[in-house]
């Protein structure tokens, strides 16, 4: 009861705090030469130290299973867990909005504390920015999804917690994407207060760099959980199914990307300023579009939380204020470019490429994900779009991407020296060309797009180690990336094309034989768990190639909501993941057994962190 | 072009798609026809899911009853959303819960029970959904719930929520 009333009037007070900011950001605004700022930074610190406790609140209503609150009913239960009765918190509608917020408010703090030397009207318009997002993401939280409802007569037990959502790389994937998605927040609120306040330039592009590349390595890291997640327990095999709610943490990857590429053109030519500007805006909108589509219950997918058309209502009007706010501000303020047709045959024009692509991948997949709706409202038919769709028309423009990609990086700044690289180019193209189509003959007709794909990749992963070994160290965390990238898209294409499955029955005690492996089932064994009962099968797999292996997948019984899942066994090893998924039939003996094997799978993973760490080091790089 | 057109035209476009998404939203609202409150069950015949056995209206009530028609199908997202509710009212003894498998396949249909547990007590086939939309459906999931006189006195379309939970908790009471 009091934990809900303290976090209830916690928040209450954030909101009262965040219109006093707003207040006060008006008042600099217009009386330039008066200081308001240091009550501006005292009222943020306040509205920070406030919402802690409200979030703090919920996190103590959850462990402590306080059932009078409605959220944790909703989505606890005593029996769960500590750890998830802690990631519980952000497992649901009501308290990821509140992380949401929680995030928001730290981020513009820290946003105010690191950049205190910039000029005073431009910061407090960044600021200004920052609370209307805010105060929006408050009201709507308030309204339509109040973390703290109280329900009486106190329930004696909770609902549960989905046992699909407790894992570990799932309690931390939405805070970690959140921390992504607010971070474009910042980019949003600074692009504009830097249009507004005429700043857009060099300094200005590097200062935001540091928030653009912080919030384009959460968001890698949370697209990749979510993906870890996907493969390891919902037991389907694959790591990225073009889910709606995939797609849309996608999106605001891509313009992040396209951002940070363009950011260092703007550093180091003063150019493509209303481009950067555009994307900036476009990222942080897209953000709040997924949450729009993700909790209006629009999309039907996996990650759908209840429906309620109200919240959906909500969402939608807020995000087309943002986007016709800063769509009447970006016409007002912005002004021409008068050097843009300087563009030369270096770096920059192979951003700009780079860009275009950006924005084509970003399109397909955009459309894609809404078409959808648009085509049930005009036509009113239900159509679902599926993997071929953007399978088909992603990777028909990822092999000049590749090659574009393979060749741009090698470009310099100021003057390239066309014929060296020119040169290197072409020789690493052919030994490519050779490399994929002896692959090919030697494995097998596979179609000739896939081996041109190939020979884009393999152009691609040698020019980028050709980069990395070069001898000077100038842009080397950007190397380490794009060399990431190439070795992602290598074992992408090797997984989807080497990739076996088989289906089929056994009893305990059978054996199934596959071309070159055999699959024996030994035995079964049933214990008991903390919140379920486990049902694991051993099975035994012989090969002529390798040292046998014995893998063990489960099917668990939740008691708490009772939901049976099973879970698949993997075994990982550098060159191919092993995959056994099992499922009991009714009324019979028999197992269904799901048997994978998947080349290269981890080094899928492998390589986003490798991209990540070239992120991470431009970070710590650019402070110095 | 000028910026103004520019702008006008850009302005439109987000206008447009505001009034798309806001049509879309509107058509996922949730409505109950008051007209089928208090109407007798209509008459059926229904293959059952397991065993093929052909049932008809009258073998789905128990004496005394309150009997509970869930249509749901494999393929239907919300349907896993309101599994766990149907769990929960299973343990209710005054509660007899009838399922109806909706355009789906026997396997699928297997694999999802198999998967999240079976609330039901019956399970009925419908595979081309004629019946579904005669009892008065409009898509999975919807749920009847008729008294011990064969009538209905409550319809809840689309999920089950926290909300249409408890209401039926009072009418068990």
């Amino acid at each position: 009861m009091i934990l809900s009333q303290i976090g209830y009037y916690s928040l209450v007070f954030v909101l009262a705090i965040s219109i006093l900011i707003l207040f006060y950001c008006f008042k600099q605004l217009k009386f330039l030469n008066k200081n308001y700022y240091l009550n501006l930074i005292n009222l943020n610190f306040l509205q920070s130290l406030l919402v802690v406790i409200s979030f703090s609140s919920l996190i103590f209503s959850f462990l402590n299973s306080q059932f009078i609150n409605r959220t944790v009913y909703e989505n606890s239960h005593t029996t769960k867990p500590f750890f998830y009765k802690f990631s519980g918190t952000w497992g649901n509608h009501e308290g990821s909005l509140l992380l949401w917020i929680l995030v928001l408010i730290i981020f513009s703090l820290l946003f105010l504390f690191t950049s205190q030397k910039k000029e005073k009207k431009y910061l407090t318009l960044t600021l200004l920015f920052q609370q209307i997002i805010i105060l929006g993401f408050l009201i709507f939280t308030l309204v339509t999804s109040n973390p703290f409802d109280i329900i009486f007569p106190i329930p004696n037990e909770g609902l549960g917690l989905n046992p699909i959502l407790q894992d570990p790389a799932l309690a931390v994937h939405p805070p970690i994407l959140y921390i992504g998605y607010v971070g474009c927040s910042i980019i949003f609120s600074s692009s504009l207060a830097a249009l507004m306040s005429q700043s857009v330039n060099g300094n200005w592009a590097s200062h935001i760099k540091k928030w653009a590349i912080v919030s384009w390595i959460f968001l890698t890291v949370g697209i990749m959980l979510g993906s870890i997640w996907a493969y390891y327990e919902l037991g389907w095999g694959g790591f990225w199914f073009w889910d709606p709610v995939e797609n849309v943490s996608l999106m605001p990857w891509l313009t992040l990307t396209a951002l940070i590429h363009s950011l260092a053109v703007i550093e180091k030519k003063s150019q493509l300023k209303g481009w950067v500007i555009i994307l900036s805006i476009s990222t942080f909108v897209l953000s709040v579009a997924g949450t729009f589509l993700v909790r209006s219950g629009i999309l039907n997918s996996i990650h759908t939380f209840a429906n309620d058309p109200q919240r959906g209502i909500f969402i939608l009007i807020f995000l087309f204020l943002l986007i016709f706010l800063s769509l009447v501000i970006f016409f007002k303020f912005y002004k021409q470019d008068l050097n843009l047709n300087k563009l030369t045959f270096t770096n920059d024009l192979s951003i700009l490429i780079n860009n275009w692509f950006m924005m084509y991948f970003l399109s397909v997949v955009l459309i894609g994900t809404i078409y959808p709706i648009f085509l049930e409202v005009i036509n009113n038919t239900k159509i679902s779009v599926g993997p071929p769709f953007f399978n088909k028309l992603i990777s028909i423009f990822l092999i000049p991407f590749l090659l574009f990609m393979g060749f741009g990086a090698s470009l310099g700044w100021l003057k390239s020296n066309f014929k060296k690289i020119y040169l290197q180019n072409v020789v690493l193209f052919f030994v490519s060309i050779i490399t994929s189509s002896y692959l090919f003959l030697f494995i097998g007709d596979k179609g000739l797009f896939l081996s041109l794909i190939m020979g884009g990749s393999i152009y691609l992963f040698l020019a980028t180690i050709r980069d990395l070994i070069k001898k000077n160290k100038q842009n080397l965390s950007q190397r380490i990336s794009h060399f990431g990238f190439s070795l992602l898209v290598l074992s992408i294409l090797f997984n989807s094309i080497f990739s076996e499955e088989h289906n089929f029955n056994l009893n305990v005690g059978d054996k199934f034989k596959l071309e070159k492996e055999t699959i024996f089932f030994q035995n079964i064994s049933m214990t008991n768990d903390k919140n379920f009962k486990k049902v694991e099968g051993i099975f035994l797999i012989q090969s002529n190639n390798y040292k046998d292996i014995i893998l063990k997948p489960q099917l668990r019984i939740y008691n708490q909501p009772v939901i049976i899942t099973s879970e698949a066994d993997i075994l990982s090893t550098l060159y191919s993941d092993n995959f056994i998924v099992m499922n009991k039939i009714d009324d019979s003996n028999m197992f269904n057994i799901r048997y994978q094997k998947k080349p290269l799978m981890i080094w899928i993973w492998i390589s986003t962190i490798i991209i990540v760490l070239g992120g991470t080091l431009t970070f710590f790089k650019d402070r110095k | 072009m000028s910026s103004k057109i520019k702008f006008i035209s850009i302005f439109c476009f987000f206008i447009f798609c505001f009034f798309i998404f806001f049509l879309s939203l509107k058509d996922s609202k949730k409505y109950t026809p008051k007209a089928l409150i208090n109407k007798k069950i209509i008459n059926f015949e229904m293959k059952q899911l397991e065993s093929n056995e052909i049932i008809t209206e009258n073998d789905i009530f128990e004496i005394n009853k309150i009997t509970l028609l869930n249509i749901w199908s494999s393929w239907c997202l919300p349907c896993r959303d309101e599994h766990k509710y149907l769990t929960e009212l299973k343990m209710n003894n005054k509660l007899n819960m009838v399922g109806i498998n909706y355009k789906d396949k026997k396997k699928n249909a297997q694999n999802f029970l198999n998967e999240f547990g079976n609330p039901y007590k019956l399970i009925l086939v419908d595979e081309d959904g004629k019946n579904s939309i005669n009892f008065g459906a409009y898509g999975v999931p919807e749920t009847f719930i008729y008294n011990s006189e064969k009538k209905l006195i409550k319809k809840i379309i689309g999920p089950i929520d926290l909300k249409s939970f408890n209401e039926i908790k009072n009418i068990l009471k």
